[in-house]
């Protein structure tokens, strides 16, 4: 509908400092309502974790030499890394961008969009990082896991935020509304949650599907956290770690230019 | 679009447009627009709806990329170096869009940094932004508790955090109650008389009246008329106007078979007193430079009613942009 070339729209983004301010802004905003908001993100984990932990590890005596509920705690920091990404890069930046008009007033300052949108990465990946930080201590606390190297989860973690926030970028950036997202997690997150190893092997589905699952990018955060969290150091470590990071990076690129031709047709 | 081309320059206009278009598919939103803004005035875009203010004011802070023309701001070429040049200007809105989550003093911190300024410098400021804003006694109040006219305040002081040079506002109060319109258009003399240049859209007459050293009147992307108020009435249209409106009895109305009232009369007689009549709805209206003969005229005339006043903006903009609704 507008004339701006397509060249320009996705032209290679201009990262600079100026997106400190914007990541500031939401962090004070998440300063004042922090603890709801950590044990907001810790509940539904943890449900699944000590529900189906203790349930299916009644009936599964072990996966691969370790009891279910220690399988399943990688599982959970992976998806509740996903989703807590998810959710902020979706619902929060389109109500900062749409709703608010939060990113309008910031572009009549000295900031361009291109700051906001990495802003907004990186944030989300920063609301990760603190929701996953949160389930990796009770898992420690409760002995869940061998934590010999529990502490490469956090970068491991701030990266899988960075993936799903540019994924989830790229959704936000053509919503029309609220409603749309939920088109976005039935038919992208929670098939993948259930294909990428989160709750059970992905050797137990058929060789096909196996094929599928290993290009999602959820089943390679597994792929690391898992091996981490046993005390053990993961296979094709650069493998799994390059394809986060060319989800991330191919995302935020296609995210930022449709945010482009949105708000600066 | 004719002249060499506009050069960056230090002591430049604080904002120069020229040639000026902007299309989106077939629908030229801004079609050929320049300006040039004299250091510390206040100049006004008036214009209707969808006249192109707004998109002429995105254009020029490098916010969408122009069809055609070429823009200076802050002595700056926009869009390439807009980042730059919007350290030099303040925007006010037509909406607000004030962060809601925080108190009035956290959203000019906030948006003091967006400038890269430091939060002492930022904090030390914000004072005196508050109590030109009137809101010193609101500087812990959450933005939910404040009125429109508050809201539009705290929007002015934030637009003001940087000190800018060129100060622009979108329809700075529209939908505001009249005590509320007053402050601002103070607040605004006042920067104006401390050397801000000042920039802004409105479609109210007395707003342009009042604040005006400058005003363009705007219409399908296009200036149709530009000077200080005074010039453009006295360029434009006829010093007196006018209004003839009510049930006319006089002599000769039953010649005018379906027509009544005012425009019975109009087509009777205002021809001969008027240099230009117009009929809109019930209304007559006379534009006329010596208003005497034609008072005179209807005073004996049984059941019409009329006002008479100086033209004004309205008149003229009115006459230049017709008087169709621009829904």
């Amino acid at each position: 509908m507008n004339a701006t070339p397509l060249a320009l729209i996705f032209r290679i983004p201009r990262l600079s400092r100026r997106f400190v301010p914007v990541w500031q802004r939401n962090f004070l905003v998440w300063r004042k309502l922090a603890l709801p908001s950590v044990l907001g993100n810790l509940a539904d984990p943890m449900i699944y974790l000590f529900g189906l932990g203790f349930g299916i590890g009644m009936l599964v005596p072990e996966i691969g030499g370790v009891s279910y509920i220690s399988f399943l705690a990688a599982g959970m920091v992976c998806s509740s890394t996903m989703n807590s990404a998810s959710f902020e890069v979706l619902y929060s930046s389109f109500s900062r961008m749409h709703v608010q008009r939060t990113w309008d007033a910031i572009l009549n300052a000295p900031v361009e969009l291109d700051d906001i949108v990495f802003a907004e990465l990186v944030w989300g990946a920063s609301k990760a990082l603190l929701s996953g930080v949160a389930i990796l201590v009770v898992i420690a606390v409760f002995g869940l896991v061998d934590s010999r190297y529990i502490l490469w989860l956090l970068p491991l973690i701030f990266l899988i935020g960075l993936s799903f926030g540019a994924l989830g970028l790229v959704v936000t950036a053509i919503a029309p509304s609220y409603d749309f997202f939920m088109y976005y997690f039935t038919l992208f997150i929670t098939p993948m949650t259930l294909l990428s190893g989160v709750f059970f092997p992905a050797e137990q589905l058929p060789a096909a599907v196996q094929v599928a699952a290993s290009l999602l990018p959820l089943a390679h955060a597994v792929e690391l956290a898992r091996p981490l969290l046993l005390g053990k150091l993961p296979d094709d470590i650069v493998l799994h770690l390059a394809v986060l990071a060319a989800y991330g990076t191919g995302a935020f690129w296609i995210a930022l230019g449709l945010t482009r031709r949105r708000l600066l047709g | 679009m004719t002249g060499e081309r506009l050069t960056p320059h230090a002591l430049a206009s604080p904002l120069e447009i020229r040639g000026l278009r902007k299309r989106y598919g077939d629908n030229e939103v801004v079609a050929g627009i320049d300006l040039r803004l004299h250091a510390g005035e206040c100049f006004t875009l008036l214009g209707p709806n969808g006249a192109g203010k707004t998109t002429t004011l995105r254009c020029a802070l490098g916010l969408t990329r122009p069809s055609g023309g070429e823009i200076l701001l802050a002595g700056l070429p926009v869009p390439e170096r807009a980042r730059e040049a919007r350290m030099r200007v303040g925007v006010v809105p037509q909406q607000d869009n004030l962060d809601p989550d925080f108190t009035c003093a956290e959203n000019l911190l906030v948006y003091g940094r967006y400038f890269g300024l430091d939060d002492a410098a930022i904090t030390a400021r914000i004072p005196e932004l508050l109590a030109f804003a009137g809101l010193e006694s609101k500087r812990d109040a959450r933005i939910q508790s404040l009125s429109g006219g508050m809201k539009r305040r705290l929007t002015l002081a934030r637009a003001l955090v940087n000190r800018p040079d060129l100060l622009i506002l979108d329809e700075p109060t529209t939908g505001l109650d009249p005590q509320a319109r007053h402050l601002i258009w103070e607040r605004l003399k006042q920067l104006i008389r401390n050397g801000t240049t000042v920039l802004l859209t409105t479609h109210f007459m007395d707003e342009a009246e009042r604040l005006a050293d400058r005003l363009a009147i705007l219409d399908a992307g296009r200036i149709l008329t530009e000077g200080s108020p005074r010039d453009v009435i006295a360029a434009q249209i006829e010093a007196q106007v006018v209004e003839v409106y009510g049930d006319w009895n006089g002599a000769g109305r039953e010649s005018h078979g379906a027509v009544s009232g005012a425009q019975a009369w109009a087509e009777a007689h205002a021809g001969a007193f008027a240099r230009r009549y117009e009929v809109s709805g019930e209304t007559a209206f006379c534009y006329l430079d010596d208003a005497a003969p034609l008072m005179a005229h209807l005073a004996e005339q049984p059941g019409l009613r009329y006002l008479r006043r100086p033209a004004n903006l309205e008149d003229v903009f009115l006459k230049l942009t017709g008087r169709d609704l621009r829904d």
